[in-house]
């Protein structure tokens, strides 16, 4: 099975990702991740602006995902810590993004992420987040 | 004048309608959250442990991205427990170190602070625990812009909520 058909496999079985509906579509090396619009995701009703923490949730499992397919990990990647910064307000649409590793180390890797909506380089928000990617012998993380 | 400047908050009226600003907010009721105490420049929420915002279905961690929105959200209520009239509240940033995965079952407590607040901008603390903050789980920073309700929210969330359920008990 590709590395990809894994990624699917695996979020498929993850609640917390269906109960967001998150959805990673790969081509070749490259993913997409798509959070379709649903009005549980408001935040701000009244503007109807996405929640900042289901954007956040979003970039967090999107840099996971491509943390995941770039590695030989048998789990998804442990986030060790994780910055968003809100650029403008989610609006009623569909959230896009994707994630850009900027170093895998032997234990550690340092993502990159960037959501939007209808235009690619007007960002809603971006992510940078460490992962841990030692598959776990103990406790310790 | 009088009739362009924005009523004054009171902490009372802040204790009393505060669970607005989570029950009132779609997310945050989709995920269970619920103020359970506040006072000026802190404030507390629980969120539950339920199968649906599972992380790790081997281990039944709830995933980071529960935790991300509850500490998001109740680091807003801490801003709204320091502001003496009403503004609409938007994250700037907010920084998330993960200590230990949550246990599974068990509700998890997210505490916030507002420690510094100026006419434009709020900045915060957050832990999220089982028990005490000597065991944190995770432990949040974030900076809120805050702005002009007319502008920004018209008759909307944060605490344009509370300002309406004051409003309309008067």
């Amino acid at each position: 099975m590709s590395r990809a058909a894994d990624l699917i496999g695996f979020l498929d079985r993850v609640p917390f990702a269906r109960t967001l509906g998150i959805r990673c579509e790969v081509h070749g090396d490259e993913m997409t991740a798509v959070l379709p619009f649903d009005e549980k995701l408001i935040g701000n009703v009244g503007i109807r602006a996405i929640h900042g923490g289901a954007i956040g949730a979003f970039l967090e499992i999107t840099a996971m995902a491509q943390v995941f397919l770039a590695s030989e990990l048998e789990r998804m990647p442990r986030p060790i810590d994780l910055t968003i910064d809100y650029l403008r307000s989610g609006r009623a649409e569909d959230l896009y993004a994707r994630a850009q590793i900027r170093k895998f180390g032997s234990r550690m890797a340092s993502v990159h992420a960037e959501a939007w909506q209808t235009e690619r380089n007007k960002p809603v928000a971006a992510l940078r987040a460490q992962f841990l990617v030692q598959e776990r012998k103990s406790e310790d993380a | 004048m009088a009739d362009n400047s924005p009523p004054e908050i009171d902490i009372e009226t802040i204790k009393r309608y505060a669970h607005l600003m989570m029950e009132g907010v779609p997310w945050a009721s989709t995920l269970g959250f619920k103020v359970t105490d506040v006072e000026r420049g802190r404030a507390f929420a629980t969120a539950p442990w339920r199968e649906d915002l599972v992380g790790d279905p081997d281990t039944g961690v709830i995933h980071g991205g529960v935790i991300t929105a509850l500490l998001d959200n109740i680091c807003g209520v801490a801003v709204a427990t320091r502001l003496n009239e009403i503004k609409a509240m938007a994250t700037l940033d907010l920084r998330i170190d993960y200590m230990r995965p949550a246990e599974k079952g068990r509700e998890i407590i997210g505490e916030a602070e507002c420690y510094h607040i100026t006419r434009s901008v709020a900045f915060t603390h957050a832990w999220a625990y089982h028990d005490s903050r000597d065991r944190i789980i995770a432990s949040a920073s974030g900076a809120f812009a805050l702005n002009d309700p007319k502008r920004w929210s018209p008759g909307g969330g944060g605490t344009a909520a509370i300002a309406r359920a004051a409003g309309a008990k008067s």
